[in-house]
């Protein structure tokens, strides 16, 4: 449980920190997740909300292209889905739903490719020009769900609502499609900070990892083939740490890369 | 030969699978996009911060910083549902007015830019543009003399001035006009706020709603004039004036 408590304290942690400001008056971080304003020095941009304006036509300040760099920069060394189960409040809502549906048993009413996130993250691009606007971020879950959330607006309810129940009928909800994650797994094919199956030679087979994992596709050739490296290289790989957490022979663990 | 095709069988299967489901993703993502173009209406009558361009849509991340960074509360972003690009930022003057800050705490807070950085002067800002929409119940129309937009202006005399004019319906009385000079209104909201009707009949609207345009070679005579210090046609021929030199009455003295 010890990676699955960190996360969670992770992720309220980032979700107190925004909301201190409105709530308390403790102004540390101001903004939302798609740009963000820490103590006044520290800009940190969402890099597919700028990549759009930048595709829509617009050139941006230095502040958001710092930002974007500083969040690129971060998350090439400790993952790049790292936003995905550390920072990102719709985890919570997908996990909750994931949770739901096998306390009531029920069969997924569908499953959705680790490729169509890419799909989606190109059509993001392509909408970015072809409308001249930032036409995702109208709708774009993540950043709608902690915009709301931060910004007290009646619309977290709903997309908290919509969040939960794709997460209840759908295997891996929102967050294996999500165009967002899509880039950051782009970063993450080349970042530092990796779960190994170090110890794979201790497997047996209990598919518990398999079962808990929200990309179980990232696991098997690291797990089961023992001619390439145990570290799991896909970027699709959260670097969540639940498959460290429930594996009763204690295969996997942080590793570097390389 | 045979022994070499089986192992390529399955990758022909694989990689038609992998065509088709390519093509089912395509289509699905394509769907998708459509309904968000259509679902995410970013028309509407918007007020956008100081500084905000045309193209304000095209720039903005909508992460909401030049809300928390304004003073008065005047800024919001637009609800999931609502018009105009959800969580982008806005004000309704109605509500809350533009209090102009003079170092513009929203265009320091903003990013990307989306808030020009190069508009220094408050003074300079075009968010939108005050107009006069209801001349029935405008007190001032009315005869009466209300004149709270026109005191309530922050650029007072130059932005909103009152213009004198012969009230016809009493007969003896004067019209305080409130007319808008487009050169010198921020849009900030003042005058709409400040109005006593129930419904302001003066409301800010964003520039490109409210403002005509000339013809381009239209040029008006009386500044050409004034520029050149003289009349830009020669002076009109001067015929002699044929005055009335004799009364009907004595009209006979003329007849030969």
């Amino acid at each position: 449980m010890k990676w699955l408590i960190l996360r969670r304290i992770s992720q309220l942690t980032i979700l107190t920190l925004f909301l201190l400001g409105p709530l308390a008056g403790i102004w540390i971080v101001r903004g939302n997740l798609a740009g963000s304003m820490t103590l006044g020095v520290l800009p940190l941009t969402d890099p597919l909300a700028l990549l759009q304006t930048m595709v829509a036509g617009h050139t941006p300040a230095t502040t958001a292209l710092f930002g974007a760099l500083i969040v690129m920069a971060l998350y090439l060394f400790v993952g790049g889905r790292v936003f995905c189960a550390w920072i990102c409040p719709v985890n919570i809502i997908t996990d909750s739903g994931e949770w739901l549906n096998k306390r009531l048993g029920f069969k997924h009413a569908g499953s959705t490719g680790p490729g169509l996130r890419y799909w989606l993250l190109a059509m993001v691009i392509v909408l970015a020009g072809l409308t001249g606007m930032a036409t995702w971020e109208t709708v774009n879950p993540t950043n709608v769900m902690a915009r709301s959330l931060i910004f007290a607006s009646s619309g977290a309810i709903w997309m908290a609502a919509f969040l939960f129940i794709m997460a209840l009928l759908i295997k891996g909800g929102w967050c294996r499609i999500c165009p967002t994650g899509a880039l950051y797994s782009l970063l993450g094919y080349a970042s530092l900070l990796k779960v190994s199956a170090t110890n794979r030679e201790n497997c047996d087979n209990c598919k518990a990892c398999y079962q808990v994992c929200p990309e179980p596709q990232v696991l098997v050739d690291p797990l089961k083939t023992t001619t390439i490296s145990p570290v799991i290289r896909s970027g699709q790989c959260t670097n969540c740490g639940r498959c460290i957490d429930v594996c009763g022979q204690d295969v996997f663990r942080f590793a570097s890369r390389f | 030969m045979k022994q070499a095709n089986n192992p390529t069988k399955p990758e022909i299967s694989s990689r038609r699978q992998f065509l088709a489901s390519s093509a089912t993703a395509a289509c699905g993502v394509a769907l998708f996009g459509l309904g968000g173009c259509v679902g995410s209406d970013e028309s509407g009558v918007m007020l956008r911060p100081p500084g905000a361009s045309k193209e304000f849509l095209s720039a903005c991340i909508r992460c909401g910083q030049c809300v928390r960074a304004c003073p008065y509360n005047t800024l919001k972003l637009v609800s999931l549902f609502g018009k105009g690009g959800t969580g982008s930022p806005h004000y309704e003057p109605r509500q809350i007015p533009c209090e102009m800050c003079e170092n513009l705490p929203c265009i320091k807070a903003c990013p990307t830019g989306a808030l020009d950085p190069e508009l220094t002067d408050v003074n300079k800002a075009k968010m939108g543009i005050a107009v006069l929409v209801d001349q029935e119940t405008c007190l001032n129309y009315l005869g009466l003399r209300c004149g709270v937009c026109y005191r309530a202006c922050p650029s007072i005399d130059k932005a909103i001035t009152l213009d004198a004019q012969h009230n016809q319906r009493s007969g003896k009385h004067t019209l305080f006009l409130p007319k808008v000079h487009s050169d010198h209104c921020t849009g900030c909201g003042k005058c709409e706020k400040s109005c006593v009707l129930e419904t302001p009949a003066i409301k800010v609207l964003p520039r490109d709603l409210a403002k005509g345009e000339l013809g381009h070679h239209y040029r008006l005579g009386w500044e050409e004039k004034q520029k050149k210090g003289k009349s830009l046609i020669p002076e009109a021929l001067d015929l002699p004036d044929r005055m009335p030199e004799f009364s009907p009455l004595s009209h006979d003295e003329v007849k030969p």
